[in-house]
């Protein structure tokens, strides 16, 4: 046996849950450790949130270079060849930002006085673990314990990802190739994320959905700009279709898949060089001992049970993050992690959160904070709604952010005009999500919001004509 | 079916035992998971804990008052184990709290594990759906509907404060809850629930038998401990509090509205705190078994305090280091987190010195007994109105009589009269208490 270390808090994982975790607790004093078995940054950063926006982002700058390529340009700005992706290139840009974070994050957390561990923990107790890296083994005794495994891709069995023609959303992100053609096989916020990158890139995207629509978590109105975005750029959506097969065909570099999936008793076939699986992700709690701690899990056995607190049901071992339950988010993560450093140094906390948002980055953005109509209806709220559209806001015109058909729309309780949900539709509308946000937290009225001045010309002026609309006097629409 | 013994887990760090105070379960009874079935106290805490598993119960290890070890059997079910899986509600408020490793729940575990994985596959692509468009788990968020308004910053301060939000009147806008709406609850008090009248015209006959457990045990116990070791000494005076009275008044009817109000507590804190460094000796702990008397130079004063659950002693520390409205809003805190059962351990333990307040029904004078291992406690009684003779004539003065014990063996007659002249004179001359 090697060596025994012993710590006030030990963290499994150094994703946004467990690195946050671990810098709050090195700030509040305790003697910390993190144990990571890949990089720090988790999901969110190495393969997440982080490079699909690097990807997003060069889409959209990749889309509107083809405009103004166009014979008679655009804005009156016209270049003369047709833009030219290097896919290569776009990754390894791409792979700059995300070393550049993972080397913050590891800066931060040695900063904070935390000792970052490289290795695979398991569990041989539930506050005993060994962490097993390259050539060392080192068992380590904890006080506390925060497990933020996080989670990962879910496989469809009959055609597992092997990240060359069958790929997952990390795959994806390292193409160094684009695809001609591609399909994806689950239209939530994953899938058609990427769904419209790839079509801005110029790629042939089909999205096969098992539900009725894509982005089911969304009412009708919000995601109406979105399908006619996909119409328009000729992405092939298919509902209600269960995918059944993959067969990879041909050899080499010139290697294509044949997508069969059944739609409505009816079986069709694309023929694709990747298919990109999105059908959701799994809490990392295999592999690591869990067996051994006694933890108990959800009602689905998908999760670990945690309460208000991220307590699991054996004191002083706490979850956090995607490996907790749904919503996967990072900043859930993150609000739990700091929130359990906090604890575990004596503070009197609870996870009090109104609301936690909800972005996707897709063409247009979609933000959800607080609840939608039906929601706020489904628990007997009698509601009074508003929507703003982006065409009527200067600054959208500006920034052709309307060109998506975009709107911001509010929902407020008919007898108090408190705040209960906002979204918004539209391009650049994520940015706007801190104040809505801000509001449900802070217990605003629409008359908060209606008598704060927004600064002119900005997107943000949209928000307060919705909260006007709702009040029934918008300025700038009827 | 499935038994399922349930055994007392381990509550807190260092805890091995744990005293049963009440069953909320009887043998028979049907129990869904987390329904509470039995409060445990420790050194620490009382702590109700919730039944690990849906089932019957077939037996009950214990009676109130009895001692329970960590690890030992507690209740036997018959349960459903596969409702251990099922029915966990999401909505679990308190940590709950269970065996750490028991087996039958791992086997369980392990067995619905592989199950899931499997229906996982047959769904596939529909897993898409349910795992990405599932709603926010509600128990993370404050239900929007019927929840309290209040800002981040509001929630957090309530919390710590140990105050519940629902029982606080909002005076923003759609009743929000703003730091002002603290403040006031905090000056009151809270709202403390009146007795219950009784019926008292029949005759009489029930005897009704109380269990000595918890709290009042410990009481009892500590009581015995301190009238049996402690050779008390006790002694009377009076003090002429017409001055202090009128600086009262005035401080009272000048203060502004984020300050507490006073009562003559808080001077007599203050003036305790200035005079100790003259009396060391009583202001001091007495290890009797070891022979050693640790004098402090703190003055950490405990408040005795009638709660609902009983008489709890919370502690104001380092009152030497407080003005006059620290020391109040100070007193007024940890009083009504004893009250309210939210005070932490750090406020119910460290007194150098007690006073005991009997003050409001009235009475002339009492003999307090000591808070061991503490050698001295002050007990103040009502102010009155009393005719005095000065100069030959009956005056109209408001007096305040002190009874005080102190520990004989460490603390002599004369030092104890001393430390309560010393105490009179500052009171009778309130300006002192602000000099020094």
């Amino acid at each position: 046996m090697g060596e025994i270390k012993k710590c006030q808090v030990l963290i499994i994982g150094a994703g946004p849950g467990g690195y946050v975790a671990a810098i709050r607790a090195g700030q509040l004093g305790l003697n910390t450790i993190i144990i990571e078995g890949d990089k720090a940054g988790g999901t969110c950063l190495i393969r997440g949130c982080i490079p699909s926006k690097a990807i997003i982002h060069a889409a959209e700058r990749f889309e509107s270079l083809k405009e103004h390529a166009k014979e008679n340009g655009h804005m009156g700005l016209k270049i003369n060849s047709e833009p030219e992706i290097d896919m290569a290139a776009l990754v390894s840009w791409k792979d700059g930002i995300v070393n550049r974070l993972n080397k913050g994050v590891e800066a931060l957390l040695t900063a904070a006085g935390v000792e970052i561990l490289h290795g695979w923990a398991k569990f041989s107790g539930p506050k005993n673990c060994t962490v097993t890296g390259e050539n060392q083994s080192i068992e380590i005794e904890a006080e506390n314990v925060i497990i933020a495994t996080g989670s990962s891709h879910i496989d469809l069995p009959f055609m597992p990802c092997d990240e060359d023609n069958i790929i997952s959303s990390t795959g994806a992100l390292d193409l160094q190739k684009l695809p001609k053609k591609i399909a994806i096989v689950g239209g939530g916020y994953i899938g058609v994320e990427l769904g419209c990158a790839f079509a801005k890139l110029g790629s042939k995207v089909s999205i096969v959905e098992g539900m009725d629509s894509i982005l089911g978590i969304f009412d009708r109105e919000l995601r109406r700009p979105l399908e006619i975005w996909l119409k328009k750029h000729g992405v092939e959506v298919f509902t209600k279709s269960l995918a059944k097969s993959a067969t990879i065909k041909g050899k080499g570099s010139g290697k294509k898949v044949d997508l069969t999936f059944e739609k409505e008793g009816e079986e069709i076939t694309l023929k694709v060089d990747k298919v990109l699986v999105t059908v959701g992700r799994k809490a990392n709690i295999d592999n690591c001992g869990i067996e051994n701690t006694g933890i108990r899990l959800d009602s689905s056995g998908r999760f670990i049970r945690i309460d208000r607190q991220c307590r699991t049901n054996i004191p002083g071992v706490y979850a956090i993050g995607d490996v907790s339950g749904e919503p996967m988010l990072a900043h859930r993560a993150s609000a739990q992690g700091e929130m359990v450093a906090e604890i575990i140094a004596g503070h009197n906390r609870d996870f009090d959160k109104v609301a936690i948002p909800a972005i996707v980055f897709t063409e247009p953005e979609i933000v959800s904070v607080g609840l939608l109509p039906d929601e706020a209806k489904d628990l007997g709220e009698e509601i009074i709604m508003g929507k703003f559209p982006l065409a009527a806001n200067g600054r959208a015109l500006t920034l052709e952010a309307e060109k998506t058909g975009g709107f911001i729309r509010v929902i407020a309780r008919k007898s108090d005009n408190v705040i209960l949900g906002i979204q918004a539709v539209g391009s650049h509308v994520a940015e706007l999500h801190g104040e809505f946000i801000l509001a449900l937290e802070m217990g605003a009225l629409l008359e908060d919001i209606a008598s704060t001045v927004h600064a002119h010309p900005t997107m943000a002026e949209a928000f307060h004509e919705g909260v006007l609309k709702t009040l029934g006097h918008a300025i700038h629409a009827s | 079916m499935v038994k399922h013994d349930f055994k007392l887990p381990d509550i807190g760090e260092g805890v091995v035992e744990g005293e049963i105070v009440d069953w909320h379960v009887s043998v028979g009874d049907s129990v869904s998971e987390d329904d509470p079935i039995v409060d445990v106290m420790t050194d620490k805490a009382t702590v109700t804990i919730p039944s690990p598993v849906s089932g019957v119960v077939t037996s009950l290890s214990g009676d109130i008052g009895d001692m329970v070890a960590v690890g030992s059997v507690l209740v036997q079910f018959d349960g459903e184990v596969s409702e251990v899986i099922n029915e966990i509600s999401d909505g679990i408020d308190e940590q709950v709290l269970e065996e750490t490793i028991e087996e039958k729940n791992t086997e369980a575990t392990e067995s619905v594990i592989p199950a899931i994985e499997e229906s996982k596959i047959t769904e596939s692509v529909e897993v898409s759906k349910e795992s990405i468009s599932k709603k926010p788990e509600v128990n993370d968020l404050m239900p929007l509907n019927g929840r309290i308004l209040a800002s981040p910053a509001v929630r957090r301060r309530a919390r710590e404060a140990g105050i519940q939000l629902d029982s606080v009147r909002g005076s923003g806008p759609a009743g929000r809850v703003r730091h002002a709406d603290l403040d006031t609850y905090i000056a009151v008090g809270g709202t403390i629930a009146g007795a219950v009248p009784t019926s008292y015209s029949a005759k009489r006959t029930d005897v009704t038998e109380v269990k000595v457990v918890g709290l009042r045990r410990k009481i009892a116990e500590q009581m015995v401990k301190s009238s049996n070791t402690i050779p008390h000494f006790s002694y009377f005076e009076e003090v002429d509090v017409t001055q202090l009275e009128k600086l009262r008044q005035l401080l009272n009817s000048t203060k502004d509205e984020s300050q507490v109000k006073l009562t003559y507590l808080p001077f007599i804190m203050l003036a305790l705190s200035k005079i100790m460094p003259d009396h060391p000796e009583c202001n001091a702990l007495f290890y009797d078994d070891e022979g050693v008397v640790n004098r402090h130079s703190a003055v950490h004063l405990g408040i005795a305090t009638q709660t609902e659950r009983g008489l709890y002693v919370p502690v104001v520390k380092h009152v030497e280091t407080m003005d006059i409205w620290n020391a109040a809003s100070e007193l007024l805190r940890v009083a009504n987190s004893a009250r309210e059962g939210s005070a932490s351990l750090d406020d119910l333990t460290g007194s150098t010195f007690t006073i005991t307040s009997l003050g409001r029904e009235g009475g002339l004078g009492a003999t307090p007994i000591i808070n061991y291992p503490e050698v001295a406690i002050l007990g103040v009684l009502k102010a009155r109105e009393m005719p005095v003779v000065e100069s030959g004539n009956i005056v109209v003065r408001r007096i305040m009589n002190l009874s005080s014990s102190f520990d004989h063996r460490v603390v002599d007659g004369a030092d104890g009269a001393r430390l309560i002249q010393h105490l009179k004179m500052m009171l009778e001359n309130p300006a002192l208490i602000f000099i020094r």
